[in-house]
């Protein structure tokens, strides 16, 4: 057993980890943030992806004792703390983005870092080459797309640039 | 319900369930956890076929953490149960099919890899896990069929003892000696030999357990991820653990997708629960995903031989269907009807063929359990269709399209009797297919083909028009033939003293956006704010009782419920508003949220009806009963049938043979639509997973029954780079026999797309002398046969 502290959501936490527990398993079994879900066991559906130290990871990929010291944001931790959604959640929910609701969190998790890795605009084929790593087995992933690229000027605070139309 | 009021019918409000799914705040069934919860971990075969020889369980007891063990001897010890089949399928000569018990973990033999052997029960799942790793389990094995191929082949190994040549059931339908003699007359015949790929259906969320039992009172409860809570209820309640309804409540909460593979009754539920009462902790399974694809029940896997016998004029005269079914080791809950009623019965398609006759053999396998996936037969049934309908279109030298229109059934024939038992009650088949043809700009496609052979890449376009049945009904028939359970939906309509309003109904959703569309029509109905309505399901305590949420059902019967226990409300509130205007009830009318007493500016609110029903101080006491809340039950006149256009337009690049999809078009008539934005995702999902049959996705197993497709690396699902974005559109008709018109989209995606994309595929291809193309349509598949049609070609 290892005890490891780190950061979630903005607040200090710690567990008893097996060298063996990977990160999902630290954040759902031990850290009750159920938010985050394992759909997959070979690291391909997308489904635990959470932002470690401002970069998108898929959480089965990673160990518990791995995340020593680092600050770790997931779905819980997205929306302010009055409620109010953070507009890649608002725009999957203003497009339809989600039906079932269960890759839902990774999905957001990996749209909100596709967005911020590309300040300089999105295409549509840019955007789905970027979901590559998540599944949705709802949606056909249409309604996805569309929130994703609404939420890009959002986020940058500005147009989306034509050449990237 | 012809103007659109804010929330109500035809509006698109954003989801009401959006804000608990965006913000990690659903509720999934592995998200529970009950106190002094215990973990549950199955050891399954690794071979398709053995006798069990001995389980030794010393060294796995003995581990740190283990609770207990159970093998199939403790289950039979207890008198428990086989898990049962809801539908019973009758052969040619009466016979009721070959039934095999379906054991809770294995008796004697293993039947396929995943079939489970026992249950190890640890305080965690890792212990649980390490444990089962340590029993010493020997099993002989036996030769195993994998394939249907493999099952019907003269001497193949008996999967049952009691299913000769491991069939379960040869079944027919229509009337071969009319059909025959039509053959004799017709003018040419198109013929098609076809594979109907095997799926899995591979909903996001793993399949989870977990069971309870409370010492004190003597009941269960079952938290699970099903699509119909009640009729696992009924199912392991009565022929499982044979515990009364009464002492066993099941709570399908959150629910990630289901497709079909979360309506049957699987053998962990029973499992865990019967488990939670041996050794009085609550038990919790969880399915890993390799787990899943080994467990969950599979869709599709027919091999069909159809013959369409056409008249010089391109009519259809006759059709003759041979269709062998897959079934897997065991029976799953729904799987006889799948390749039978929900399938055969459909052979008409959208056309006027006099005559139809189907046979059906379903066949055992050591496979992993076969059974309704999205569509459930009607997938199957107009892929079969629909290809046939294009190779006679090129057998007569006809446009594909002047063909469809040539058959089509006329609008005016509506309502039409079939010659497979179904009579439609609505459908317009020109208008789909002409607004499609529009949307798709499908005059213009020989000029971007033309473009794109310029390019050095094949374009190619194809259609299907389809037609589909949902809401399976009347209960009298569907027990007539076969079912064992009622097909209606419940629905109870709970006014509360201020007026806001909670229902709870049968069906499920887990995706379908219910909690939003149920509210919509209640609000509109009533008169009422969508915020002010509440919408219940999924649990067995709270609802009086359901039949849960498959074959596109919800809205049609669970809405239609709704409706007659409202219509039941707004009587019950004529007549106390009456009383209160000191008028007769039958001058009031209500509209709009107000009853109000004919030809008079006197009204009063819902709302204050609602009050004065449950503070009756002013009351029609004698006459009526305090309290607004009615409950409804709604079992269907008829099914319902959907149908629609689906057009796509694919390039393929002859140096790769990759298939690229360049638009995709539906236009689909599904009756009556309550969130215009929700019936158009249900069709984008549909459609992506018809894609995905059609392109991407193939069940592949190894003679031995090991399946080789067995995680997400080696099973193809459709991800955001291989789909386009579509075009969808409705053009609706009404259902003609429930009250809201409602059809049902939830299967119209995956049903009408998987043709349309093959037919595409083939037209791209037709210089190669391609008729036909087996799903899935890889880039190898196609490779082959440009690469070895081009020698011949040259030759020529």
């Amino acid at each position: 057993m290892a005890h490891i502290k780190l950061t979630v959501n903005g607040k200090p936490a710690h567990a008893h980890v097996e060298s063996r527990t990977l990160l999902v398993e630290l954040l759902r079994d031990h850290l009750h943030l159920t938010g985050t879900h394992v759909g997959c066991d070979t690291s391909q559906c997308g489904a635990c992806v959470v932002s470690v130290d401002g970069k998108s990871v898929k959480s089965c990929t990673m160990l518990a004792i791995q995340a020593e010291g680092v600050h770790i944001t997931t779905i819980e931790g997205l929306a302010a703390a009055d409620g109010t959604l953070h507009p890649m959640q608002e725009m999957f929910r203003e497009h339809h983005g989600l039906q079932c609701g269960f890759c839902t969190p990774g999905m957001v998790m990996s749209a909100i870092d596709l967005v911020e890795s590309h300040p300089e605009g999105l295409t549509e084929q840019q955007i789905r080459d970027g979901l590559e790593g998540n599944i949705c087995r709802c949606t056909g992933y249409h309604n996805i797309v569309k929130a994703i690229a609404a939420a890009w000027p959002i986020m940058h605070k500005k147009q989306m640039p034509q050449a990237a139309e | 319900m012809n103007d659109i009021i804010k929330g109500g019918i035809g509006d698109s409000p954003k989801r009401t369930e959006d804000h608990r799914f965006l913000s990690g705040n659903g509720r999934y069934t592995d998200d529970l956890n009950r106190p002094n919860q215990t973990h549950a971990y199955f050891k399954r075969s690794d071979v398709a076929h053995g006798v069990i020889k001995s389980i030794d369980t010393k060294a796995a007891a003995a581990m740190d953490g283990v609770i207990a063990i159970f093998t199939g001897a403790d289950l039979a010890a207890d008198n428990i149960g086989g898990v049962p089949c809801g539908w019973q399928v009758h052969s040619k000569d009466g016979s009721p099919m070959v039934e095999p018990p379906h054991p809770v973990l294995a008796q004697g033999k293993v039947r396929y890899v995943g079939d489970a052997i026992a249950m190890v029960i640890a305080e965690t799942k890792q212990q649980a896990k390490d444990a089962a790793e340590a029993l010493v389990i020997d099993i002989e094995t036996l030769p195993a069929v994998s394939t249907l191929r493999a099952a019907i082949a003269p001497g193949a190994s008996l999967v049952h003892d009691d299913a000769k040549g491991n069939v379960c059931y040869d079944w027919h339908l229509g009337d071969k000696e009319a059909v025959d003699a039509a053959f004799k007359q017709a003018f040419k015949v198109a013929t098609i030999d076809l594979t109907n790929n095997r799926l899995i259906p591979n909903p996001m969320e793993p399949r989870a357990a977990i069971g309870e039992y409370d010492i004190s009172s003597g009941e269960y409860t079952l938290h699970t991820t099903s699509q119909n809570p009640h009729v696992i209820r009924l199912l392991m309640g009565a022929f499982v653990l044979h515990v009364p309804e009464h002492k066993l409540r099941v709570v399908a909460p959150d629910v990630g997708g289901g497709f079909g593979a979360k309506i049957f009754h699987y053998i962990e539920e029973a499992a865990v629960t019967w488990a939670a009462s041996k050794i009085h902790r609550p038990v919790k399974w969880t399915c890993e995903r390799g787990e899943a694809f080994i467990t969950d029940a599979h869709g599709r896997d027919h091999v069909s031989h159809a013959e369409l016998a056409l008249a010089q004029d391109g009519k259809f005269l006759a059709l003759r269907v041979n269709t062998y079914a897959n079934m897997g080791a065991y029976l799953s809950t729904f799987a006889p009807s799948v390749p039978t009623y929900l399938s055969a019965t459909l052979l008409a398609g959208v056309y006027t063929t006099p005559v139809i006759y189907s046979e059906v053999k379903a066949i055992f396998t050591n496979t992993v359990p076969v059974d309704a996936y999205r569509g459930a037969g009607r997938p199957e049934t107009t892929f079969l269709l629909e290809r046939l309908v294009d190779i006679a279109a090129h057998t007569m030298g006809m446009d594909r399209v002047a063909i469809r229109r040539r058959n089509f059934i006329p609008i005016d024939a509506y309502p039409y009797q079939t010659p497979v038992a179904l009579m439609y009650d609505s459908g317009n088949h020109e208008a789909t297919l002409a607004r499609c043809m529009e949307l798709a700009d499908w005059s213009g496609f020989e000029a971007r083909r033309a473009k794109a052979k310029a390019r050095g890449k094949l374009r190619g376009i194809g259609m299907s028009t389809y037609l589909e049945a949902c809401g399976i009904a009347p209960s009298a028939v569907a027990g007539a033939l076969g079912a064992r359970a009622g097909l209606y939906e419940v629905a109870n309509v709970r006014v509360h003293p201020t007026g806001s309003i909670t229902v709870f109904t049968g069906t499920h959703s887990h995706g379908q956006g219910h909690e939003t569309t149920f509210a919509q029509l209640v609000a509109d109905q009533l008169g009422v704010p969508f915020e002010s309505v509440e919408v219940v399901h999924g649990d067995t305590a709270k609802i009086p009782f359901g039949m849960g949420t498959y074959g596109s059902r919800s809205l049609s019967v669970g809405g239609s419920a709704m409706v007659k226990a409202m219509d039941k409300i707004i009587a019950k509130g004529k007549k106390i508003a009456a009383h209160l205007m000191e008028a007769s009830a039958d001058d009031i009318e209500f509209k709009d949220g107000k009853f109000t007493v004919a030809g008079t500016d006197k009204s009063k609110a819902f709302g204050e009806i609602a009050f004065s029903a449950y503070v009756p101080h002013n009351y029609p006491i004698d006459e009526v009963e305090p309290g607004l809340d009615e409950t409804a039950f709604y079992d269907p006149k008829n099914f319902t049938f959907p149908g629609g256009c689906h057009i796509c337009e694919v390039e393929i690049d002859p140096e790769t043979g990759t298939v690229h999809l360049e638009n995709f078009t539906a236009v689909d008539d599904i009756g009556r639509v309550i969130n215009p934005m929700i019936v158009h995702g249900q069709v984008h999902g549909g459609v992506a997973q018809g894609i995905g049959q059609a392109l991407l996705e193939q069940a592949v197993y190894d003679p031995e029954g090991q399946l080789l497709s067995g995680s997400l690396m080696d099973y193809t699902m459709p991800r955001a780079d291989n789909l386009p974005s579509f075009v969808v559109g409705t053009e609706s008709t009404m259902c003609t026999h429930n009250p809201l018109g409602a059809k049902g989209v939830g299967e119209v995606g995956a049903i009408g797309s998987p043709p349309a994309v093959i037919n595409a595929v083939v037209d791209a291809l037709r210089d190669y002398g391609v008729t036909h193309i087996d799903m899935p349509a890889t880039a190898q598949k196609i490779w082959s046969i440009i690469n070895h049609a081009a020698p011949r070609m040259a030759a020529e």
